[in-house]
């Protein structure tokens, strides 16, 4: 067995070391990457900007820790916006993680200094309702009554005594409604239950792998924006001109999906030459 | 009757949501909330019955000695573990700090982001044996999946490009395969609602 061949059958176990460098070596260096941000980026970053301060901001964190390195830093930097701009946050989970994994992302944010000097208070800037089971019905309620979907909030007090949540009927005292998706329910239902019949204004992130699926709703208007993956993170953090967690993990995603490309090329490499060896 | 019953609760709730979304009258909507409640508590329910199911697939394996019984006891250790944090100190025991939410933190994050990590192994392995030129199809699924990558990479006065490319992959090949796919969706749920209701299709009942 020459070279060629051996490469062609190549173990997966030392794909997998490289991969496993690839992916932890970067991580320990800062590397500035040039990020540009992509019109359904922009889009979405746009749609935020026109908010005037006070606006209330619906954010449904769909998700759970598996997927956590891609959603987490757009939930984070999705949080330090809103404070910054003083947007008002009600955040609700149709995954029983998600107000968890929203917490744990306030509890980074409202340790930055920035944020810190703003001082949210919960109940008044931002609240958490946890989650509810129901899936797309959730949505669907929500539209005629947030308050009986969501009668308390994620530590058991009245959603009506919230003052924060003064007012808040239904949908139409939302003024923009962010989802975090990694699947089912996600944006997917969102557009259709929410959307649609009760005319929201969307925003999504979603895992890379995911993020294909929405594309239809992008051009057709019923989605106004799309993170898709860390990438669509990192733009996002560029656009509010604060580079964080995703930018810094961009480094080591940018390095370990070119070696996947290396290692398919020099696979068909491999795959040709002996095919032309054979037919000679 | 135990099969006559079912079928007129289906036809009669079926015909009335489909009808319910043409009358904007305020007793229609009554109902139609009503109902949206209802299936909130149905799905509170099927949480039950999931944990019930689980626990007796587990016992059931244990019992039998079947081949790796040793993770069900694993399964209803954590099962009871997690249930009992929880229902001990109620709406408490979901703060942070607590040793409900550091065996969340600790031992079921570790555990998903592990179980979530290993694709990118295998999806670089997996494509190494099978991103192959070998035909023309092959070909054109190759250089896509290529494009889609490098995107993520800055590639300097190369990026805007491949950016552009990566970018309309998406927004038209992509959107039109999707869109036809999601218009098939839509058809076939339709189809098996309206055979549902009219009580043509009546595997939700199981066997007898």
């Amino acid at each position: 067995m020459n070279f060629l061949e051996k490469l062609l059958a190549l173990d997966r176990r030392i794909i997998f070391l490289f991969i496993a460098i690839a992916v932890a070596l970067p991580l320990f260096f800062t590397v500035k990457l040039h990020i540009e941000v992509t019109p359904v980026v922009r889009n979405l970053h746009n749609a935020l900007e026109a908010l005037p301060p006070g606006s209330k901001v619906l954010v449904s964190l769909d998700y759970d820790p598996g997927s956590m390195p891609e959603l987490q830093p757009m939930a984070e930097s999705f949080f330090r916006y809103c404070f910054m701009r003083d947007l008002k946050i009600i955040i609700i989970g149709l995954w029983p993680n998600g107000p968890i994994q929203a917490n744990s992302a306030l509890e980074v944010i409202l340790n930055e200094p920035d944020i810190k000097k703003k001082n949210p208070k919960y109940g008044i800037d931002y609240v958490n309702l946890g989650y509810t089971a129901g899936n797309e019905v959730v949505i669907e309620r929500m539209g005629s009554d947030i308050p009986v979907t969501f009668p308390k909030d994620y530590s058991g007090s009245k959603t009506e005594d919230l003052p924060l949540m003064k007012g808040v009927k239904n949908f139409n005292n939302i003024d923009f409604v962010y989802n975090l998706s990694a699947g089912y329910p996600g944006t997917v239902e969102w557009v259709l239950f929410g959307v649609d019949p009760y005319k929201i204004k969307l925003g999504a992130g979603n895992t890379a792998v995911q993020a294909p699926q929405i594309y239809p709703y992008l051009n057709s208007g019923q989605l106004v924006g799309l993170l898709g993956g860390m990438k669509g993170g990192a733009e996002f953090e560029i656009a509010t001109g604060h580079p964080a967690k995703a930018v810094k993990f961009m480094f080591s995603q940018s390095v370990s999906h070119a070696l996947i490309c290396f290692f398919i090329l020099i696979g068909n490499f491999a795959y040709f030459a002996t095919r032309k060896k054979k037919g000679a | 009757m135990r099969r006559q019953l079912p079928i007129l609760i289906v036809f009669v709730s079926g015909v009335f949501m489909v009808i319910q979304y043409f009358i904007p009258h305020e007793s229609f909507e009554f109902i139609y909330e009503y109902a949206m409640d209802w299936i909130i508590i149905i799905g509170i329910f099927a949480m039950l019955l999931g944990l019930w199911s689980l626990t007796r697939a587990s016992v059931s394996k244990v019992q039998a000695k079947a081949p790796g019984w040793g993770f069900s006891v694993m399964t209803l250790v954590g099962l009871a573990t997690m249930l009992f944090l929880g229902f001990y100190k109620g709406n408490k025991s979901i703060a942070e700090g607590t040793f409900f939410m550091d065996l969340f933190w600790y031992i079921y994050t570790p555990i998903q982001a592990t179980m979530f990590s290993l694709l990118a192994f295998y999806i670089a392995s997996a494509a190494y044996r099978s991103f192959r030129v070998r035909t023309v199809l092959a070909t054109i699924l190759l250089v896509t999946a290529l494009i889609i990558m490098l995107r993520l990479i800055p590639l300097g006065p190369i990026s805007g490009v491949n950016q552009w490319l990566a970018s309309w992959i998406l927004t038209v090949p992509n959107m039109a395969a999707k869109r036809a796919i999601w218009i098939g969706v839509g058809l076939g749920a339709t189809a098996t609602a309206l055979k549902i209701i009219f009580g043509i299709e009546r595997a939700y009942m199981g066997k007898d």
